[in-house]
């Protein structure tokens, strides 16, 4: 159990810029009338975030070329996407997906 | 995920995503054990930090010796998509006290954002404070559980990825964003698929000649202002 000046210093720097980034909105949003391009511009946010998240585990990034798709991860997300579909039960989601890629390393399938 | 906004609810709604904490939250504490940094470190950075890419970001930053302000620019970068969900969030707790703003604003996450934007295609876009305090109160407790037990586990666990968990935070998106989908019925399928289209395409060119956390950004501002542009013409 050890903490170096510098290691503290991360923890309460890092703390505060990733607090300020998540409460400041809250209190500009509170005060603020907000302009209705505003209001439209952020209807579109959750689903380009959640769909730039996604896109982050099935492409590979090689710098200066393109990216190449995540083998495993793309596989396992169908049977993910699938259970989606069927179910529309987020935990099924999660659970066939994860049992989807243990079965995939088992066979050491998509590298 | 039904209309009921409660405590209780939130915490039922909730667990689905906590597999992928876990999961995530293991593998870091490993990492973390493994980059040579002590248990006070990772309960530190899980529970005064508690941003999940940023934490492993700042783990391997600080075993490359890498300056202050390197890291804190580092952490910036990664964690400035939370401005983006945070004003987009906000909007739905107006009408609450600014400290109840305050409190939800301090745990938001990328999973419980994604969760209560579900959540309100459910409830005619209504959300509680009691429901989004029980969605980011596990949350933030699972997290720092689970990173502080992956790091006292450390050395004895070899690959935790051979179990699938890694998955779970990947399949989690992937089920938000379809149930988002399905359920949004403000901007309707055919243009969310549309925008979900471009936002992977721009993704796609983008990382090849940048970060991956500024296209990250790039392409999410991008796709807003392309959606915003095709609902008009519509």
């Amino acid at each position: 159990m050890s903490i170096s000046l510098t290691e503290l210093w991360v923890i309460l720097g890092c703390g505060a810029i990733t607090v300020l980034s998540r409460v400041l909105p809250f209190a500009f949003v509170k005060s603020l009338n907000m302009p209705d391009w505003l209001i439209s511009f952020l209807s579109f946010v959750p689903i380009t975030i959640m769909t730039a998240l996604c896109c982050e585990s099935l492409f590979v990034a090689h710098a200066g070329h393109l990216a190449t798709l995540n083998v495993a991860n793309c596989l396992a997300a169908i049977p993910a996407t699938l259970a989606g579909i069927l179910t529309k039960s987020l935990l099924m989601v999660v659970v066939v997906g994860i049992m989807a890629m243990a079965v995939l390393r088992y066979f050491a399938i998509g590298g | 995920m039904g209309p009921s906004l409660t405590f209780k609810t939130g915490v039922r709604d909730v667990l689905p995503t906590v597999f992928g904490y876990i999961g995530v939250g293991l593998a870091f504490g490993i990492v973390a054990h493994t980059s040579h940094l002590s248990l006070l470190v990772v309960a530190g950075l899980s529970f005064i930090v508690y941003a999940g890419s940023a934490q492993f970001i700042i783990t391997s930053m600080l075993l490359l010796h890498d300056p202050l302000s390197a890291i804190f620019i580092s952490t910036f970068l990664v964690n400035s998509r939370m401005i983006l969900m945070s004003t987009s969030l906000a909007q739905y707790f107006k009408h609450e006290s600014l400290l109840r703003n305050l409190l939800i604003g301090t745990l938001v996450t990328d999973e419980t954002f994604a969760l209560a934007m579900n959540k309100q295609n459910k409830t005619q876009g209504r959300l509680s404070f009691a429901w989004q305090s029980a969605a980011n109160l596990v949350a933030y407790l699972v997290w720092g559980v689970a990173t502080v037990i992956g790091a006292m586990l450390g050395g004895l666990i070899a690959d935790p990825t051979r179990l699938g968990f890694d998955f779970a935070l990947t399949a989690m998106f992937i089920g938000l964003v379809y149930l988002q989908l399905i359920s949004d019925k403000h901007l309707g399928m055919s243009l969310q698929l549309t925008v979900m289209v471009f936002v992977a395409l721009a993704y796609y060119f983008l990382i090849g000649v940048m970060s991956q956390n500024f296209a990250l950004m790039i392409a999410t501002v991008a796709g807003c202002l392309f959606g915003m542009e095709l609902k008009k013409c519509r």
